[in-house]
């Protein structure tokens, strides 16, 4: 009986801490895309100002109430714009900055295709 | 032919980026909470700094022709300097209310601040962890937000009230 007892009681525990953990990761998550509004490149995570306490403190009530990562976010944008947001949301203003980079790649893709090619044309003649 | 073809889209190419660049920097990265007017404000539920049981929401300010929400401390030196702006406001126009939020500040030291400074205020409640802030969209104080009676935000003040404001004030209330 006394081993089934421990053997629930360990359950309960390592049950408890790995959702806490789980928890605590996700809000890492959270804090780490957001950015500190009054802190020299710094996101929420990593800074200790009194700002960054409060974002924590709100976002923690939002995990509570059941809100998702999104949701927060949405708020958080909608109270201090894009710009708290390290990844900004997909608009017209900033579609650019979505493709542009594989826009790039494609770009250099044919580029260096081109250039090889061209240096095979050569060396075969 | 080819390599004229790449040569002219590199060069488009590049003449695009630098556009791009020279936009970025013409463009104003001050960080400003502007894009909040014409919004309306969101729900909160303020309790008075004296009195646990009293509180106001958003549906008392309705109530109001202009609400002034004004985020104050007492350890906060500019709040002094605005501090006459606001007595005067409500001195001047009776349609224009001032509420104030006292921000993560001492009870006792936020009563000794309106003691000696006059109370411009017709209700003052406190933030004490800084939540109703962010509700607000504030990220230092002082900060004023004024609202109509639709509280929608006609007009956010980011620092101190000086001069210039305390006027655009007046005259966006009249």
């Amino acid at each position: 009986m006394k081993i089934k007892i421990f053997f629930f009681i360990s359950y309960i525990l390592i049950a408890t801490s790995a959702y806490t953990s789980e928890n605590q990761n996700n809000l890492l998550e959270v804090y780490k895309n957001l950015r500190c509004l009054v802190c020299q490149g710094q996101s929420i995570a990593d800074s200790n100002s009194d700002f960054a306490a409060t974002i924590k403190l709100v976002v923690q009530d939002q995990f509570k109430e059941g809100k998702t990562e999104d949701e927060i976010y949405k708020f958080l944008t909608s109270k201090y714009g894009e710009w708290i947001v390290y990844q900004p949301s997909f608009s017209k203003n900033n579609f650019l900055l979505w493709f542009l980079p594989y826009a790039v790649l494609i770009f250099g893709g044919f580029i260096i295709f081109a250039i090889v090619r061209k240096t095979k044309y050569n060396r075969v003649n | 032919m080819k390599n004229n073809i790449l040569k002219i889209v590199i060069f488009s190419f590049v003449i695009f980026s630098l556009l791009v660049f020279w936009q970025g920097l013409k463009k104003n990265n001050n960080y400003d909470t502007k894009n909040l007017i014409g919004s309306k404000i969101s729900k909160f539920h303020l309790i008075e700094i004296n009195n646990i049981n009293q509180y106001i929401s958003e549906e008392d300010l309705k109530k109001n022709k202009f609400t002034l929400i004004n985020f104050f401390a007492s350890w906060c030196a500019p709040c002094r300097t605005e501090h006459k702006y606001l007595l005067s406001l409500t001195s001047k126009n009776k349609d224009i209310k001032i509420v104030g939020i006292n921000f993560k500040d001492k009870k006792k030291n936020a009563i000794n601040f309106l003691e000696e400074l006059g109370n411009p205020y017709n209700f003052v409640g406190k933030d004490e962890d800084g939540k109703i802030s962010i509700l607000f969209g504030i990220y230092g104080i002082p900060e004023s937000i004024l609202i109509d009676s639709d509280l929608t935000i006609i007009k956010k003040i980011v620092g101190p009230i000086d001069n210039i404001q305390y006027n655009e004030i007046l005259k966006l209330v009249q």
